[in-house]
């Protein structure tokens, strides 16, 4: 069975360990709690860029020479910048962990932020962020969220404005990296093949040395509740049609994410939980899959919640039948959602709805990095135990739970109705 | 012996823990326990891929496999996905150019209820004819967007373009002017003639001993028999390229081209394959994407992603680097690209370059061993490509022994610089 240590250095940095001894593995994650959501207008994206400056190297471990190392030892790596965190990852075999250690260790304070490498990497994020424009769903969602939000920093992308792109200086990322990127602001996770005591030993030699820090108070994030449905249209190329509705979500940490959970998958079907390895569960069976895809009205749906600090957004995305409207499309949508506000869910939807995720918790325990990643993600929104608890916690849900969160946070004037209206159908797409 | 190995070879698939047996009908099953394991994978295929469609029927394969679960002799589509999506079980069905292919998960205790509708899905089919249609205009969509995707384009103009004629060279999922003439006859004739057991393969991992695995096996699939199945048709050639070739192919109003450069490779049973595929991982893969990634992306901050990849198939392959660039550096980058492959052609790779993709061949086993999935993809591979149970164990081996003069002869085989195709898509270049 797996050891669980939970613990906190005295300079501050949160460690979460878990033996798993199923494969020769090691998978470290470190988590900072910095994203879009510490940033400020003029200097979107700075969190994501900082991301990409940490793969350029520090006076002991130069740029080039990180991902080599890995390499060599037959490892993976990768980084991710989000709303409320930025997370880097090595999963190695177990005896080369020393090597995500030393470089994690090395890289919370010494990284370089080279001039010549910021720059060159200014036109590799603007290369990046030009990547997502070509997809209708990336120009649709970042209308959305700016209709969504009227202050907070959910209103842009991770990735940051275009133009800020352009200005932001060297300074600006120094600064926000020194700022954030303090044990007290982050939570290192590490599951695999070893001994709990053993492995603190490593950590504490590595990370216990750094100094002390917190990050900044962030200014008040409160963000108005929303008196009214919006409505935006973005055109561009393309023969399809989509129809995004985003409605102001609960926080991950909050008793109705649960409820809004079950919603989602009687709408839409099982979300998968697992980010690495895992796969999902088809939603053929869900009510809106039938409402709209057997009823030819659309030929894909899903739905996707998100556990976030701040309340975000729940949303539903249909991609339009090419003989049919996005019009008809959200009608049949309301239909269903308004048939879940009136009736009460039947017990065994909810038990199937449990069923499935019990199956995907299944599914995403063969991996570790997936493992590990859940040790420090959930931290990032709530505890691990949001994410031990998650099955147990559904049952709980009743169909009362669920009827409720239907008629609250289904209601139109919390929502954002998106619809993207290719060129070649225009005069079809109202 | 072989200088890298740190890894335990005996952890690795091999003869002794893989039970191979092929059944009466001619199927083949191949299963390796993993009792830690609640859930259990099923995945393989069968001689029904688009060598056996004509050219003006282009997806006539892909469109009879996607139809395989609307719908059996015993089950309704709904009735078929609530007992799979009740259970929290996963199936589906794809094709490639020699076969069809299917997938799926299940709880262990779930595995026969798997069988069964894999078994019911193959050999009962009905296509109802609702659905044959519902089904034509999710293809045509997803053809529609594949239109507007800069990277697909560019990747189905380069497979155009290096395989003129052969299967190899035409998109699974054809075109919208064949998947419109595709009839529900057509579906029905090609499921009759082309699905049976005959060099049928069923791979089994997960949380059920070998014996039962076969069991069952026999139990679902025993009865599927098909006595008039045609032997796949001997192909064409593939003929190398006698100068280089250039298409763009345009699509309006898109912030990112892509690009694909490349030529022929070595097909996936070829002596010079391993050779090869250690020269393509210093050329683009190693590290943060080899060669071409430290050119492209980090000196010359031109691309997000810039790498190559070899596809080994059962008649020939190919080499191929691949970019996404702002319309404006389309040329820049393929210039860059292309001085790179000379250098590479010329002066081969150095020993310490070598080494380092060995141990990152051999250090990435584990992982890429780790869950169910992984195994059952590599005892696939095994079957489709003749490479014998005993691969993974002699495998450290056979990858310690490539000299760098091996990685330069094998190379130059296929890679000339003076002859590539050159393909890339999105808006007009400036």
């Amino acid at each position: 069975m797996s050891a669980l240590i939970k613990t906190k250095l005295p300079n501050g940095l949160t460690v979460q360990l878990k033996e798993i001894h199923s494969a020769p593995l090691i998978s470290h994650w470190i988590w900072y709690r910095v994203g879009l959501r510490n940033e400020v207008p003029g200097k979107t994206g700075l969190s994501h860029w900082v991301e990409h400056m940490q793969f350029k190297g520090t006076p002991q471990m130069p740029a080039g020479v990180l991902d080599k190392a890995i390499s060599r030892d037959g490892g993976l790596w990768n980084a991710f910048t989000y709303l409320d965190w930025t997370a880097y990852f090595e999963t190695m075999p177990a005896d080369k962990i020393d090597l995500a250690l030393n470089l994690e260790a090395d890289r919370m304070t010494n990284s370089l932020f080279d001039p010549q490498e910021v720059e060159s990497e200014r036109t590799v994020i603007m290369s990046e962020r030009e990547g997502n424009e070509n997809e209708p769903l990336f120009r649709l969602d970042e209308a959305i969220q700016a209709a969504a939000f009227e202050r907070h920093p959910y209103r842009f992308e991770v990735v940051g404005e275009m133009e800020d792109l352009r200005t932001i200086q060297r300074e600006d990322l120094y600064q926000h990296y020194r700022a954030y990127y303090v044990p007290g602001n982050a939570v290192l996770a590490v599951a695999g093949d070893f001994k709990v005591e053993e492995m603190l030993q490593k950590i504490i030699e590595r990370y216990g040395g750094i100094p002390a820090g917190q990050p900044p108070l962030l200014p008040e994030l409160r963000e108005d509740e929303m008196f009214g449905e919006k409505r935006v249209e973005i055109k561009g190329p393309g023969e399809t049609a989509y129809l995004r509705l985003a409605y102001r979500a609960p926080v991950a940490a909050h008793r109705d994410f649960f409820a809004l959970t079950v919603v989602d998958s009687l709408l839409s079907g099982p979300s998968s939980l697992n980010m690495f390895g895992g796969g999902g569960i088809s939603n053929k069976t869900s009510r809106l899959y039938r409402a709209l895809v057997e009823k030819e009205l659309a030929v894909s749906i899903n739905g996707a919640l998100q556990a976030t600090i701040d309340p975000f957004l729940y949303n539903l995305t249909a991609t339009v039948h090419p003989e049919q409207t996005p019009k008809a499309v959200l009608s049949a949508m309301d239909e269903q959602i308004d048939r879940l506000q009136q009736e009460r869910v039947p017990e065994e939807e909810i038990h199937r709805a449990i069923k499935q995720a019990r199956a995907l918790f299944a599914y995403g325990s063969e991996n570790i990095t997936n493992q590990a990643f859940w040790l420090g993600y959930s931290e990032m929104f709530s505890t691990y135990e949001w994410f031990t608890q998650y099955v147990q916690t559904l049952e709980t849900i009743t169909p009362e739970d669920v009827q409720r969160a239907a008629r609250f946070y289904l209601q139109p004037n919390r929502r954002v109705i998106g619809i993207y209206i290719p060129e070649a159908r225009q005069e079809t797409a109202a | 012996m072989n200088p890298f190995a740190s890894i335990n070879s005996q952890s690795l698939p091999g003869p002794d823990d893989t039970l191979r047996v092929v059944l009466e009908n001619g199927i083949t099953v191949l299963t390796r326990p993993n009792l830690e394991s609640a859930s259990v994978v099923v995945t393989g295929y069968l001689q029904a891929g688009s060598v056996f469609e004509p050219n003006e029927k282009a997806g006539l394969a892909y469109f009879t496999a996607a139809a395989l679960m609307r719908g059996t002799t015993r089950r309704t589509f709904q009735q078929i996905f609530d007992a799979l999506e009740s259970s929290g079980a996963s199936l589906g069905f794809g094709s490639s150019v020699h076969t069809a292919s299917f997938g799926g998960r299940a709880l262990a205790e779930d595995l026969p209820l798997l069988l069964e509708l894999l078994a019911e899905s193959l050999s009962e089919p009905v296509f109802p004819p609702e659905y044959i249609e519902r089904l034509r205009a999710q293809i045509m969509t997803s053809l529609a967007i594949r239109a507007q995707d800069t990277a697909d384009m560019a990747s189905l103009t380069f497979e155009k373009l290096l395989f003129p004629g052969h299967p190899y060279g035409r998109p699974d999922e054809g075109f919208p002017e064949t998947i419109s003439a595709i009839t529900r006859q057509d579906i029905v004739d090609f499921h009759r003639r082309h699905y049976g057991p005959r060099q049928m393969v069923v791979v089994i991992v997960g949380g059920v001993s070998p014996d039962a695995a076969v069991e069952q096996a026999q139990k679902a699939l025993g009865g599927f028999s098909n006595p008039d199945q045609p032997s796949p048709p001997s192909l064409s050639g593939v003929q190398p390229l006698r100068e280089t070739i250039r298409q763009h192919v345009e699509i309006p109003g898109k912030s990112q081209a892509d690009l694909v450069i490349g030529t022929l490779g070595p097909k996936r049973n070829s002596p010079d394959y391993l050779a090869v595929s250690l020269g393509n991982n210093i050329l683009g893969q190693f590290g943060m994407m080899g060669r071409i990634g430290d050119v492209v992306r980090e000196q010359a901050g031109l691309a997000y992603y810039a790498s190559t990849s070899l596809n080994g198939w059962i008649e020939s392959g190919s080499w191929e680097v691949s970019a996404g660039v702002n319309p404006a550096n389309l040329s820049r980058a393929a210039d860059l690209i292309i001085k790179e492959l000379e250098h590479y052609v010329k002066d081969g790779v150095s020993v310490e370059e070598l080494q380092d993709s060995q141990a990152n061949f051999i250090g990435r086993l584990p992982l890429s061993l780790e869950s169910n999935i992984g195994v059952a993809n590599a005892l696939l591979n095994l079957e489709r490509f003749q490479l014998g149970l005993d691969y993974y164990r002699r495998y450290p081996d056979m990858v310690s022994e490539v000299t760098p003069d091996q990685v330069l002869e094998a190379s130059r085989r296929y890679l000339d610089p003076q002859r590539l195709v050159i393909a890339s898509a999105g808006s007009q270049p400036t």
